[in-house]
């Protein structure tokens, strides 16, 4: 196990370099950014020139990366276009768009679930064709669409929640973005374990476990649970960074001052330092999602923790 | 060791004679798309403590679901029970609530199946998955469950159980996983053991093993020993009794050397001419002509009437009745005697 963590980590790092890179030089390399920093005046040459020696403009591409990315690794994002320190920016909305995508995963793994589990225990019946059909619709229908049906009705018209996310985006303003975020992967991930747990009430270790003459809660708990959610563990990993995607459209819908508003920010202002910042920041986190998943991938399914 | 709730072991003082178990005129069937599947029509067969029975057919006759209707494990639906019983120890246990059931199941009875890496729960260490028949049934602690896991492991001869207790079931091989099986059936001492077709999927070589294991632990535990196969060769050496089974009946049952010597149905003596012998190599082997019936269509009269040589017009009129022959054996077929005789 303490190997496979040491390769898992080592394997984020070339990820790592590489995506970040990309984002680099798709920033800072195409298009002037000193010329982009003035607007519509053109700056005295001297002035240029002074910038480009400060933020290393000169240098080739590669090495301007080595240098942003040895101050980031010192805790230094660089400046947004209205002097604010990066860091401050990525303080203030990252934990914002955490918290969306946090309570939208909460959502979907509970509820997304329980009605998986429950669905694939009465094939057939009306909850099972219920939650088929349900799911059916909510897939069908984009998310804004969603987004803005809900804020209408529940915020304006009937006015049960906030229709849009207050300052500092407290929990329980979160909850109706958070489920309108949360909808297409709850009925994905409802699916999934209905499929799974429909496919492993039918598998022989199961009817062992029976005719062992374990009581019925414990062949599902103890047997049949854990088998079927093995899929639906590596599909909730891989859909964190589906769900922080996400996150930034919900946070336009709601008027919530996340990642996404940042970044919007970032583009309209034209500053790269904002840009680069919030895109490693994300980065990290998509590859600590996908470590994790791994992990928990490999805990609950022997046959890869020994493969 | 405390047992709870465990079931009465005495027998009632009027059933002493009672077979260990008995089924009587066993009925199962299907409800599918394509109709009503019979797959058992009216199976008797009985088995004694410390005696095996062997069940023989081809495949889809039947035995499997004959077996999980014994214990209690057939998914019902699609699966029915219309007609019949089952004697556990005088006790019809198709009346029994699914509870008192339940405690028969891994306690007095236990089943081994074919596949034992499908059989085998794959997240789970070997070490929980004989535990847990301690820890259910009669409430150990953890720690002791485990202790007599490893006990379980070495009595069926699994090299290092101490430290292969916390494997997996994929880190074995096939033979050991059978073993596995086989200690988990043995862990309460059950009266009756039912192994479905357990080495069919082993190499040769291991085959041979397991089934000497397996003899020899019911001889040591005095165990009842259902020992289905569709294996005639794997018989000879460890049954007692042999009931054929055909298109979900009996249609032979004898003690296993009468049957060897002188089968009283043309449907075993087919399946005893298509057994590859070594004085006979290089002949081309013996088939019974034909494939075993659609069990939602099976032919009127006798079962096997359109694979049988030997089929009169009166075969496909009348089912025949299981006959007596001599005093522990019986055929269900309308020439038992000619088939005998030649
Ligand atoms: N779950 C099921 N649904 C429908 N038919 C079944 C089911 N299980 C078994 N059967 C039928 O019962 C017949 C007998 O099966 P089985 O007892 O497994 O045969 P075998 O003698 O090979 O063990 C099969 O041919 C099949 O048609
Ligand atoms: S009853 Fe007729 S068809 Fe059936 S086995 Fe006997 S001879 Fe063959
Ligand atoms: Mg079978």
């Amino acid at each position: 196990m303490g190997r496979y963590v040491i390769r898992r980590l080592l394997q984020m790092v070339p990820v790592f370099i590489g995506t970040t890179l990309l984002i680099f030089v798709m920033v800072w390399g195409l298009g002037d950014p000193v010329a982009a920093m003035f607007g519509d005046r053109t700056p005295d040459p001297a002035t240029a020139a002074q910038i480009r020696l400060e933020f290393h403009l000169n240098d080739p591409l590669i090495q301007q990366y080595w240098i942003y990315m040895s101050h980031v690794f010192e805790g230094d994002f660089g400046k947004a276009w209205n002097q604010q320190p990066v860091t401050e920016l990525l303080k203030t909305a990252y934990p914002v768009t955490l918290r969306l995508t946090i309570v939208a995963f909460v959502i979907e793994a509970v509820i997304g679930v329980a009605l998986g589990v429950f669905a694939g225990l009465r094939r057939g019946r009306f909850f099972d064709t219920g939650v088929l059909a349900m799911t059916l619709i909510v897939v069908s229908i984009p998310t804004f669409v969603t987004g803005y049906v809900l804020q209408y009705f529940f915020g304006v018209k009937w006015s049960i929640v906030h229709p849009s996310v207050g300052e500092g985006a407290p929990f329980k303003d979160l909850l109706m973005p958070g489920l309108v975020l949360a909808g297409v992967s709850l009925a994905y991930v409802a699916r999934l374990t209905r499929t799974s747990v429909a496919e492993n009430t039918r598998a022989d270790y199961l009817r062992t476990a029976v005719a062992k003459g374990l009581p019925r809660r414990r062949v599902i708990v103890n047997h049949m649970l854990r088998n079927s959610l093995i899929p639906v563990v590596t599909f909730l990993g891989t859909d964190i960074g589906n769900l922080m995607a996400g996150a930034l459209v919900t946070e336009r819908i709601f008027n919530i001052h996340g990642v996404g508003y940042q970044i919007y920010q970032g583009i309209v202002h034209t500053s790269p330092a904002t840009v680069v910042g919030f895109v490693t920041i994300l980065v990290i986190i998509f590859l600590l999602a996908n470590l994790l998943v791994d992990l928990l991938y490999a805990v609950l399914d022997p046959r890869i923790r020994y493969a | 060791m405390t047992v709870i709730d465990d079931i009465s072991d005495v027998p009632a003082p009027d059933a002493p004679l009672a077979p260990l178990l008995e089924v009587r005129d066993l009925h199962v069937e299907f409800h599918t798309r394509d109709g009503v599947a019979k797959a058992v029509n009216g199976v008797n067969y009985s088995v004694n403590a410390g005696e095996t029975l062997a069940v023989l057919g081809e495949s889809g006759s039947g035995k499997s679901v004959s077996a999980q209707a014994v214990m209690g494990i057939l998914d019902m639906p699609p699966a029915r029970i219309p007609k019949g019983e089952i004697l556990f120890q005088g006790r019809d246990m198709l009346k029994m609530s699914g509870e008192e059931r339940r405690k028969i199941r891994g306690r007095k009875i236990a089943m081994i199946f074919q596949d034992a890496l499908s059989s085998l729960n794959p997240v789970l260490s070997v070490g929980y998955q004989l535990g847990e028949m301690y820890r259910v049934h009669q409430g150990l602690s953890r720690k002791d469950a485990k202790a007599k896991a490893i006990e379980l492991m070495d009595r069926v001869r699994i090299p290092a159980a101490k430290e292969r207790v916390g494997d997996y079931p994929h880190q074995f091989s096939g033979g050991m996983r059978q073993r596995i099986m086989i200690a988990m059936a043995l862990a309460l001492e059950p009266e009756l053991i039912i192994a479905d077709e357990p080495t069919t999927a082993l190499d040769v070589t291991v085959q041979a093993q397991v089934m000497d294991l397996l003899a020899e632990l019911q001889r040591e535990y005095n165990m009842g020993l259902i020992l289905i196969t569709h294996d005639l060769g794997v018989v000879a050496d460890v049954a007692d009794k042999i009931a054929v089974m055909y298109a979900g009946r009996i249609v032979e049952d004898a003690p296993v050397h009468d049957i060897y010597a002188k089968p009283a149905h043309p449907y075993t003596k087919g399946l005893l001419q298509s057994i590859p012998r070594l004085d006979q190599k290089g002949q081309e082997l013996y088939a019974i002509k034909g494939l075993p019936p659609n069990l939602t269509r099976i032919p009127s009269g006798c079962a096997f009437n359109p694979r049988c040589p030997m089929a009169q017009d009166v075969c496909r009129t009348d089912v025949p009745a299981l006959h007596p022959v001599g005093t522990a054996r019986g055929s269900a077929c309308h020439f038992w005697k000619e088939t005998l005789g030649e």
